[in-house]
């Protein structure tokens, strides 16, 4: 092919092949033994550790850390998985400068914080690569487990059920598990199949079935997934996505940015994906800065990020917005799309000026227009297909304490549950808690 | 999980990690609170006997060495042994005892060097249910001027006769703690055996000076414009411990003797180490001070793992292990040939390894005008500097030449064992010829 950055519309191949093997890699590449032992050597073990207390599932940092330091990178990765059994993909893709490292005593003394997250990769790692399953499941309890959703908050629960003992059935509405971790997290964070692979290599506490290809609301129920268990765990993620409402958002080549990404995610050649030559991404997020960045990575010339707010509201942290900027990507803020115009397709995004006011935001009469072949909305997504039978709370399931729905058997956590930040991390911590919480009620003579 | 369940001298713990009696075990709140952290054992900070405490300064009592990160690398103090009322430790060594049976609490114990003080003493803290004793005859500092701790452990006749006292008035085990400010551990040592000791606990602090200030021109730590020398502990101390520890182990006389371990042990490595030089468990200090009671969790991770590594089922399988390794130098095989290789991938082209060999040893490194560095076998003697000098792990490695090949530096072909005992320049082999 001889397609190139500046070749007109939507266009596969536009960089050499070299480049996308570089694109797609490694962001951060892993430490070696050398690395890890003087990252680790600057930990100063603090007591009652703010780290530890930033950290959604409540790692014990200092202690594994430590245990990297004398040389027993096993331990620090039990340490690790007692925890958080996603630890391994939290490790990648935590945005740690807003957990963790954020808090660091060394960060905020010196602005270089202790680099928790490459040494909790590299103890998980050393583990894994073993194909050690560092966990025993306890003796069959005889009861039955349903959840919903194979992401991060299900496999999580899943797990914590099977090792104490439960037998557990997940069902997943796609043909693989992992929820985001297989189709949303960018490629440079997880290169290598890596989700897959944490599956797989979770699966092996034994007495998890997983049911890809079963969908709540259309092939199963939540009346009979509760017949047939003794308890359920939904972990279903939000599988909506918000609209623009931008007058011409029905026009070609206009995508939710999430369904861009999986694509991506799932094409084992990057080259062959055809993408713009000018590509406008909308939202100021995680999912923003990935569907940009990787749009940049795919040979786009000009990849532009639009936000209706002020640079400092963006969700995305700094770190990110970074990252975007440094491969190119250009951060437009205080503006809104208004239309999109086109002949049939995409061919410019028209925009407003902005202000914040404390009555709202407020669209000046003045716009301007980007050029467009493809624009990716990246405004935020939404609880889709949930059993009509549950309560929300601001547009999610609603839930008390450990995860707790209104419907009695029912727990919910990650994405889909009311409370916490949309992160991998903290979906785990839910489905570990919810799964903690089901363990207590089971246990309970009924 | 490997099992760490030890068994010393009859005391048992869940695991071989005791806290040394110092701070950290000087009170019921403290040792409370080391047992739910995990720690197996504590020896209870020295009593003294009856009657008003000693008094410790009210200045600072530390000074300490550190790498250029902070690291506390050794830590020296003046402090005596405990400055509470006998009646209270005694009251709270019960009550903490009742409720951790199954960890191990021993009494460590420094009174006047007079029967009657110690059959006191005894009598004292009989219903504490206590495991044991220790006799502290380590300390270096305030206690030695009154007659006590290092005054009565440098002296092997009274520490003899001390340990047949305890041994006649008390039916507890009897851990003898050893000073290693001494010229020949084993001496101590087997004075502790011949009073009965049912083992020897070694090290306690060493004496030192860790700094001067240059603005007061006084030591540190420096109280009211004066200091004076303290005991010195930690991560420096490790290498003196160890060797004290292996003598006594390997020593004939000794030989046989239960060691408990103490010296700068920091992370289970530290612990594994003093294990395999013969002391069935160990105690720390320092570490403890530095890090808080949680650092034994790595401790236990650590040294499990371990065992579980090498097949190890109980942690009696590692005490001693590399005792019968310990020998003099007249026994080393003179045959072991080695030479310098560097690893031409590592090596970042620094030039320390050629500064110390050209500076201070065999010009045996030879840097060309791009700045490769290459061993010359012809004059390498082996001394492992430029290793020890290299700033890149395994760049410099030692490689042994095989029997049969020709030593450049010697023209000798490497040949079977054969020590100084049997070397022609040693002048007793001449001598018996
Ligand atoms: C593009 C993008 C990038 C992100 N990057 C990061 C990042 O770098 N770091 C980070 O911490 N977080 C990131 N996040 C957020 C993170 O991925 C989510 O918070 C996390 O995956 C939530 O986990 P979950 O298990 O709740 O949901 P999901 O991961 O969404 O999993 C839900 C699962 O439920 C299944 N499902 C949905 N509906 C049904 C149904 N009706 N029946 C059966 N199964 C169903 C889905 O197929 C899916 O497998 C990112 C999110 C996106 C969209
Ligand atoms: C502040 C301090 C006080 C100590 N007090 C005692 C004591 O009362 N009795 C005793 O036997 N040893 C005492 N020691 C010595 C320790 O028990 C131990 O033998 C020594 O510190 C070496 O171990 P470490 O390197 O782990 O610290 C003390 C040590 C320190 C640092
Ligand atoms: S899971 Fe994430 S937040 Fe927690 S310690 Fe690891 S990298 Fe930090
Ligand atoms: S805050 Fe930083 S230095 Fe302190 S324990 Fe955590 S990682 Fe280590
Ligand atoms: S000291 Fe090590 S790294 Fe430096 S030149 Fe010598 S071999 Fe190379």
């Amino acid at each position: 092919m001889s397609n190139s950055q500046l070749t007109p519309g939507i266009a596969p191949g536009r960089l050499p092949a070299e480049a996308y093997q570089r694109n797609f890699s490694d962001l951060d590449p892993p430490l070696d033994r050398h690395e890890a032992h003087v990252a680790a050597d600057r930990c100063y073990f603090c007591h009652d550790a703010p780290c530890m207390t930033a950290c959604p599932t409540s790692i014990d940092i200092p202690l594994f850390i430590r245990q990297i330091a004398t040389g027993t990178p096993d331990a620090a990765a039990k340490t690790i998985f007692s925890q958080n059994i996603l630890g391994g993909m939290c490790a990648r893709v935590c945005p740690t400068e807003q957990l963790c490292e954020e808090v660091c005593v060394r960060e905020v003394a010196e602005g270089k914080p202790v680099e928790i997250g490459r040494l909790q990769r590299y103890a998980t790692d050393t583990l894994m690569a073993k194909g050690v399953h560092p966990f025993t499941r306890a003796a069959p309890t005889g009861k039955r487990v349903a959840v919903v959703g194979a992401g991060p908050a299900g496999l999580s629960a899943a797990h914590r059920l099977a090792m104490l003992g439960h037998e557990v059935v997940i069902f997943d509405a796609r043909p693989k598990p992992g929820g985001l971790n297989e189709f949303g997290i960018a490629s440079y964070k997880t290169p290598g199949d890596f989700a897959q692979a944490e599956v797989e290599w979770l699966m092996r506490i034994g007495g998890i079935t997983l049911k890809t290809g079963h969908a709540l609301g259309r092939d199963i129920t939540l009346e009979g997934l509760r017949a047939e268990h003794d308890a359920v765990f939904l972990g279903m993620g939000l599988s909506g996505v918000n609209a623009l409402r931008a007058e011409g958002e029905d026009r070609a080549n206009v995508h939710a940015a999430v369904d861009f990404i999986a694509t991506l995610r799932q094409a084992p050649d990057k080259s062959t994906l055809p993408i713009g030559r000018d590509v406008v991404v909308i939202g100021g997020g995680m999912t923003a800065v990935d569907a940009a960045v990787q749009s940049k990575l795919l040979g786009a010339e000009n990849v532009t990020i639009v936000y209706r707010r002020g640079q400092e509201k963006m969700s995305a942290s700094t770190h990110e917005q970074e990252h975007a900027t440094s491969v190119g990507v250009r951060i437009l803020c205080n503006a809104a799309p208004v239309a999109v115009h086109g002949n049939g397709a995409v061919r410019e995004v028209e925009f407003a000026y902005t202000e914040d006011t404390p009555s709202g935001l407020k669209l000046g009469a003045e716009t301007f227009r980007l050029k467009a072949d493809q624009l990716f909305k990246a405004i935020g997504q939404t609880l889709a297909g949930q059993p009509e039978a549950l309560e929300l709370a601001g547009g999610k399931i609603a839930v008390t304490g450990a995860g707790r729905t209104s419907l009695d058997g029912v727990w919910a956590g990650g994405d889909c549950a009311s409370g916490g930040e949309d992160l991998t991390v903290t979906a785990v911590a839910e489905g570990r808690d919810a799964a903690m919480d089901i363990h207590a009620r089971l246990a309970q003579p009924s | 999980m490997a099992n760490l369940a030890s068994d010393f001298i009859g005391i048992k713990s869940p695991n071989p990690f005791w806290l040394a009696s110092a701070p950290p075990t000087d009170k019921e709140y403290n040792v409370r609170r080391a047992y739910e952290a995990g720690w197996g054992g504590v020896v209870w900070k020295t009593l003294g006997s009856e009657g008003p405490p000693v008094v410790n300064v009210n200045g600072p009592r530390y000074g300490a060495i550190w790498g250029a990160d902070r690291r506390l690398l050794g830590l020296n103090n003046i402090e005596l042994i405990t400055d509470r009322p006998l009646e209270i430790n005694l009251r709270e060594i019960k009550s903490v005892k009742r409720d951790y049976r199954d960890r191990a609490l021993v009494i460590s114990l420094m009174v006047p060097c007079d029967e009657e003080s110690w059959k006191d003493i005894l009598h004292r803290i009989e219903d504490t249910e206590a495991d044991g004793v220790e006799l502290n005859f380590g300390c270096p500092h305030g206690m030695a001027e009154r007659g006590m701790g290092s005054a009565v452990g440098q002296v092997p006749e009274y520490i003899e006769m001390v340990t047949r006292w305890v041994k006649q008035h008390s039916r507890m085990p009897c851990i003898v703690k050893l000073t290693p400010n001494i010229s020949d551990i084993r001496k101590p040592a087997e004075a502790a055996k011949r009073g009965g000791a049912d083992a020897v606990s070694l090290i306690n602090t060493i004496n030192s000076i860790t700094s001067v200030n240059l603005d007061s021109f006084s030591p540190e730590p420096m109280i009211d414009g004066k200091g004076t020398h303290g005991g010195y502990c930690g991560p420096a101390v490790k290498p003196i411990a160890l060797n004290m520890v292996a003598e006594i182990a390997r020593s004939m006389e000794t030989r046989g003797l239960p060691i408990s371990g103490i010296g700068g042990v920091t992370t289970w490595r530290d612990a594994a180490e003093f294990m395999m030089l013969g002391a069935g468990n160990v105690q720390v200090c320092t570490a403890a001070m530095t890090y808080g009671f949680k650092i034994v969790q790595e401790m236990i991770s650590g040294l499990s793992d371990y065992m579980d590594q090498k097949g190890f089922t109980s942690t009696a399988d590692l005490v001693g292990r590399a005792v019968p390794n310990v020998t003099d130098w007249q026994y080393l095989n003179l045959n072991y040939v080695t030479k310098a290789r560097i690893d031409q991938d590592l090596c970042i082209s620094c030039g320390r390894c050629f500064a110390a060999c050209e500076d201070t040893s065999h010009q045996a490194i030879a840097m060309s005008p791009e700045r490769v560095f290459t061993v010359k076998d012809d004059e390498c003697v082996a001394c492992n500097l430029c290793v020890n000098v290299c700033p890149v792990e395994n760049c410099i490695t030692m490689t042994e030449l095989p029997k049969g090949a020709v030593d450049e530096r010697t023209g000798r072909v490497v040949s079977d064992y054969a020590n100084w005992t049997q070397h022609p320049n040693n002048p007793s082999v001449q001598a018996a010829e």
